[in-house]
């Protein structure tokens, strides 16, 4: 079975994008497929590898692109609500890549579930 | 890395997806870029049910003016989506009745449902995404 | 069909409308701030107990445990963890999250 995963707010403001990172972990874990994550509304700023919380916090940003390493996910960031918020290709942690909505449809079309994490 | 490049997802499946708003505009991004991705969606033919509930409804008001907070007015959209071919559009009526709003306070034609008849709705889908 | 719902019910609406329209037999799971609702004593609670002879209601116990509410669960309520998170969701034929 596969999941799609929306994520749609950003990291440390909501809790959000560590439910949906629990969630995938957790279905990756079970033997699930989670072969794409979407990063919508200011969930884009999950991508930024400028980020540098501090050391006795979570690295959002680099646990993702961990989880995308371990387990082939594709990390999708929508393109228009990046280009809103200054996201672009130079500021995209490991294994995000930025590409359009059609992404987020596709998952719908193509997987069993979508689950969307927001706020 | 138009979206126009990736429409056809060619494998002839046909969901049903519903998109339920339920937040007001203007005060929150969720129901601009909600409506971006509806306007998507009905390139790859599906079949698209739009829903409006809770705050969600106050999107569809007559009489809309953003000049004054200097923000898009995408309330004209709404009119628009004839002709993308998302012709499904659903208000709920407690939800108007609790903000003392009615039919003709809409700038589109809608079909209105009880609540039951929502729910039913929502139950059959297939994929629901809501901003 | 699965509803998730994340927002305290005495800060927002999401859940009173999740409750009504979720028919019966469907589930509702309860995570991060909504938890609070899942609880003993709190102005939810009714809600919750009354909801829970129509609908199975299950709420995330490390949220729950995060929050301190961990030993206040209601009868009724199915505690489940990530691991029971991601089965509700392949269970079930679709999911809508009340944001």
């Amino acid at each position: 079975m596969q999941f799609g995963i929306l994520v749609n707010e950003g990291p440390y403001s909501h809790q959000a994008s560590d439910s949906a990172y629990l969630f995938a972990r957790t279905a990756l874990e079970k033997g699930y497929k989670v072969p794409r994550i979407f990063f919508y509304h200011d969930g884009v700023y999950n991508a930024s590898r400028l980020a540098t919380p501090p050391q006795d916090d979570r690295n959002v940003g680099a646990r993702w692109s961990k989880l995308a390493a371990d387990y082939g996910v594709d990390l999708v960031v929508c393109v228009a609500a990046a280009q809103r918020r200054g996201i672009t290709d130079g500021v995209l942690g490991d294994n995000f890549r930025i590409s359009g909505l059609g992404q987020l449809v596709e998952m719908g079309i193509q997987y069993d579930r979508l689950v969307t994490f927001g706020d | 890395m138009s979206d126009m490049d990736e429409m056809e997802d060619g494998s002839g499946i046909v969901k049903k997806f519903m998109f339920l708003n339920r937040k007001a505009p203007h005060g929150t991004v969720y129901a601009l870029e909600g409506l971006e991705v509806v306007l998507i969606t009905a390139a790859f033919d599906q079949d698209v049910s739009m829903v409006f509930t809770d705050d969600g409804v106050y999107q569809l008001l007559k009489g809309i003016d953003t000049k004054g907070i200097e923000v898009k007015d995408f309330s004209k959209t709404y009119r628009a989506l004839d002709g993308y071919d998302i012709e499904k559009l659903y208000v709920d009526q407690s939800s108007i009745d609790a903000r003392g709003l009615t039919e003709d306070d809409l700038i589109v034609d809608v079909t209105v449902l009880s609540v039951s008849e929502m729910a039913n709705l929502m139950a059959e889908q297939d994929v629901v995404i809501s901003f | 069909m699965l509803h998730i719902v994340n927002k305290s019910a005495t800060d927002r609406g999401s859940l009173e409308s999740c409750l009504a329209m979720a028919t019966k037999g469907s589930a509702v799971l309860l995570i991060e701030d909504a938890v609070y609702a899942a609880t003993t004593g709190g102005a939810a609670a009714a809600k919750i107990q009354a909801a829970a002879a129509d609908l199975k209601i299950y709420a995330l116990g490390p949220d729950l445990a995060a929050r301190g509410m961990a030993a206040r669960v209601l009868d009724g309520v199915n505690v489940v963890d990530y691991a029971g998170f991601v089965d509700l969701v392949a269970e079930h034929k679709s999911c809508q999250s009340w944001l």
